[in-house]
């Protein structure tokens, strides 16, 4: 077998130090930290030593990955205790000498070793109604200005990590919240549609029937976002001033009780 | 084969990138029952990492814009290769799919006055790409992933498809396994379309995720499906090649579009001295010119940095190699000093926290490393210009799996737009031919059971190769035999090396279950890396000229024989690949009068 691990073109660098890798191994049924020595060497991220792992001591262990750049949101897992994207993380950010552990998102069901059964997300993604736009302009064109697309674009930015999904301590400590509560990534793509300047639907009912009652704006979602997303100002904050406006609102409530006396 | 999961649908769509998502929308559309496979989760294709934008003529911003000079300029970035009628289509249909984008909810920048703003990039005349920041793909295929789900579509996530079926030489179906449990599945269908994207991990420098391992190709050629255009690649001028964790990585065209330039470790502005002559009416020969440009596009002509990406590709390499290049093997891209940090943030927000937090690497600080890099593949399935239909009943391809629109070299932006125009056409016709029908076609038992067998084969094997190793050192082959310079002598060495890792990928051994195993989706993926590898190299020692994707040292020039030829590869049923030259289709003489205009 060819020793992967020293190729030469691969590293122009000078030559690897050593990392103690505590790598969760195991599926549904139980598993748990495997030790690996391995090597690393300047400049390289977390899954560039994972990878590693694989290719040279342990073939079947389970990642997801795609693009190693921050862009997909796929090789989300909780190093040394903390959510983040194993492809955004430094080697240079760790003491030389210390331990690290890596670890499958605590939040979701495992599959296999750092791979983590998401479906829920994307059963919550089906629930949220499609864009509604309102008529074009006569021209066949859509005209919207610069600063009123920003606020959706920066929700937009979402790359689907579903770390803010992993930390929310709503789902995270209670998983029977699971089927109330969608989540800071949906809550926020409903606040996305609801900013969205020609989006002409009613998002508000959908966005207290989805849950957003149950956040108490902990900012957990905020703090992980890979994207900086001011997801509880921006997004769930804003939206609950709205949806409070709508139900909890006592002159709204006044208004609404007359109605239904006619 | 008794307990086999079974699915029946009328089109099967193979890949959920920018192309798959959108065939299937439209497949679905038609009324065809439809389905998209997909090998990683849904949202993760490589269409998120596009960055520019999609090539449109819209005219938002320059009102002179249209079809005509889109497809012209598509046409002379890929050095007349092209098939004509694929880039009129494309230059034609663009706008409308990307104003279709906006109804189901993409956002992108907007002008002054409120339109979709259109930024320059290389190649293009006008500036012509729609964009949302430097994240366009990303916008591209959450806003096509969304439609998807909201139309109800079925989607197989994490699903990785085998191998085609054949009935009385059409498509009849295809085997599939989970990744997630290693269980096999069998579509029933009477229509496929490829929609798997490139072949970029054959090489060791690439900008191409893990995902890219000639699928589609593969899987054509196989099924008795030509490949043409399979010598052209295309290295991207613009890689990350230091640090380590961020080598490969593209830096997007719009750094120089926004103003970047590319230095020598003398500090020379080098692309002056690499203007061809086909381009020197158009593009400026001094700074001060080239500088006024991005304020005044009427008056100056376009500075060189901005050449098609072949040129600045090899531009790069010639440096590198008579010694002026980096410690690592790059050459500096400078926008730092050439526009406010507060400016740079703005305009490439993605490429500014990328690097930041991937590399501690801050762009507006200082200039940093980049090389060329694998990007893209130009060549792939044979396809007929309208219908995106393959020479194999019932089978289709769309996007970078197919092969024409490009010619010998893409021109950045039009990868998204050829997503849109060709996936929504091949959807369309696979549907078409799906519910023309008769009876639909059946699926042997027998061929079930052998691909089965064929699959797990790997695990019958106490030792053998390391599937890793084997992919490393197809890497190493191409990388250094195949890569942006090619001479005979090499090809021919990388040849015989593909050969000998296809014997040794026979003898491939993988450890563990079939639960999540990457070491045999790798072992499977080998079968598809080596194909195409294969195909490249043969297609590149054949074709004796340099042109677009394709330099030959030793045959510097182009060559009238060649400018009429795309190499076209078949496989027969004996499993016997050969090459043959057949001519390119010949461009109407409407469409031929647009290049006797002056170019500027």
């Amino acid at each position: 077998m060819t020793d992967v691990s020293t190729d030469s073109p691969r590293s122009a660098a000078k030559g690897p130090d050593m990392v103690n890798m505590q790598v969760w191994r195991g599926d549904a049924s139980g598993g748990d930290f495997r030790l690996y020595e391995v090597e690393y060497r300047e400049g390289e991220v977390v899954l560039d030593v994972i990878h590693r792992i694989q290719a040279t001591q342990a073939n079947d262990l389970g990642v997801r990955w795609n693009c190693k750049a921050g862009k997909c949101g796929s090789c989300s897992a909780e190093i040394n205790g903390l959510p983040r994207l194993m492809c955004m993380t430094r080697m240079s950010t760790f003491e030389p000498g210390q331990d690290i552990t890596v670890a499958p998102m605590k939040t979701f069901p495992v599959m296999k070793d750092l791979v983590t059964d998401v479906s829920f997300n994307y059963e919550m993604a089906k629930r949220i109604p499609a864009f509604q736009p309102k008529p074009k302009d006569a021209d066949g064109k859509r005209r919207m200005a610069q600063r009123d697309v920003e606020r959706s674009q920066e929700f937009r930015k979402c790359i689907e990590c579903f770390m803010c999904q992993n930390v929310c301590h709503v789902i995270r400590d209670h998983d029977d919240n699971k089927v109330h509560f969608a989540g800071p990534r949906f809550l926020m793509r409903i606040a996305e549609l609801e900013m969205h300047p020609h989006d002409t639907a009613d998002r508000i009912p959908l966005a207290r029937e989805m849950g957003l009652s149950f956040c108490n704006i902990t900012k957990c979602c905020t703090e992980v976002c890979p994207e900086h997303i001011h997801i509880t100002d921006n997004a769930l904050i804003p939206m609950k001033e709205r949806m409070v406006d709508r139900y909890f609102d006592p002159i709204t409530r006044l208004g609404r009780a007359i109605r239904r006396k006619r | 084969m008794a307990d086999l999961e079974t699915h029946d649908f009328d089109v099967i769509v193979i890949g959920a990138g920018g192309a798959g998502l959108r065939a299937a929308i439209e497949a679905q559309a038609q009324g065809a029952r439809t389905a998209v496979i997909c090998k990683s989760l849904l949202g993760k294709a490589h269409t998120v990492m596009a960055e520019g934008g999609i090539a449109a003529s819209m005219g938002n911003v320059w009102s002179e814009d249209n079809w005509k000079v889109h497809f012209r300029d598509t046409m002379r970035g890929g050095k007349m290769l092209n098939n004509w009628r694929m880039a009129q289509l494309h230059a034609q249909e663009a706008p409308d799919r990307v104003l279709e984008l906006e109804e189901w909810g993409a956002l992108f920048d907007r002008t002054k006055e409120g339109l979709i703003s259109q930024r320059d990039f290389g190649g293009h005349r006008y500036a012509r790409l729609a964009h949302v920041g430097d994240r366009t793909g990303l916008e591209m295929i959450r806003t096509l992933q969304q439609r998807a789900v909201s139309q109800g579509m079925a989607v197989f996530m994490e699903c990785k498809v085998h191998k085609l079926i054949l009935d009385e030489g059409r498509v009849a179906g295809a085997l599939a396994y989970w990744r997630e449990t290693g269980r096999f599945v069998l579509f029933r269908t009477k229509a496929v379309i490829l929609a798997t994207g490139g072949i970029g991990k054959a090489w060791q420098v690439t900008s191409n995720s893990w995902e890219y391992t000639g699928d589609g190709q593969s899987l054509a050629l196989s099924a008795g499906a030509d490949l043409i255009d399979m010598e052209f690649v295309q290295f991207h001028p613009t890689g990350m090649v230091w640090p380590p964790s961020v080598r490969g990585i593209l830096v997007t065209e719009s750094v120089r579009g926004d103003g970047g330039v590319l230095r020598n470790t003398d500090g020379k502005r080098f692309m002056f001295d690499y203007i061809p002559e086909v381009f020197a009416a158009e593009t400026a020969d001094n700074e001060a010119e080239a500088d006024r440009w991005y304020e005044d596009h009427t008056n100056n002509r376009r500075p060189p940095e901005l050449l098609p990406r072949d040129e600045v590709a090899r531009a790069i390499n010639s440096e590198v190699k008579a010694g002026r290049g980096t410690e690592h093997g790059g050459v500096y891209l400078d926008i730092a000093s050439r526009r406010s940090a507060e400016f740079i943030r703005r305009r490439l927000p993605s490429m500014y926290h990328q690097f930041k937090e991937l590399a501690d690497v801050d762009i507006t600080a200082a200039p940093f490393e980049i090389g060329p890099t694998c990007h893209y593949m130009m060549g792939g399935v044979k396809v007929d210009p309208d219908t995106e239909a393959c020479t194999l009943p019932g089978l289709y391809a769309a996007g970078e799996v197919a092969a024409g629109l490009h010619g010998s070299n893409r021109l950045g932006g039009n990868s998204l737009s050829d997503l849109l125009v060709f996936g929504r056409r091949a959807g369309l016709a696979a549907a078409e031919y799906a519910q023309g029908l008769g009876t639909a076609p059946q699926v042997a038992d027998s061929e079930v059971d052998r691909l089965t067998a064929e699959a797990l084969d790997p695990f019958n094997r106490a030792t053998g190769e390391n599937p890793y190793s084997l992919q490393y050192e197809l890497q190493d082959t191409m990388h250094n035999l195949v890569g942006i310079i090619r001479v005979k002598s090499e090809l021919e060495e990388a040849i015989e090396k593909v050969g000998q890792l296809k014997e040794r990928a026979k003898n491939v051994a993988v450890e563990g279950h079939r639960q999540f195993n990457p070491g045999w989706h790798l072992a499977l993926d080998l079968e598809s890396l080596l194909t195409v590898s294969e195909a490249v190299a043969r297609c590149a020692l054949l074709r004796e000229e340099s042109r677009g994707g394709h330099t030959r040292d030793d045959f510097p020039a182009t060559s009238g024989y060649w400018s009429k030829i795309n190499n076209t590869i078949h496989r027969d049923s004996a499993g016997e690949t050969t090459i043959t030259q057949e001519p390119l289709p010949e461009m109407p003489d409407e469409l031929k009068a647009l290049f006797e205009e002056p170019a500027k």
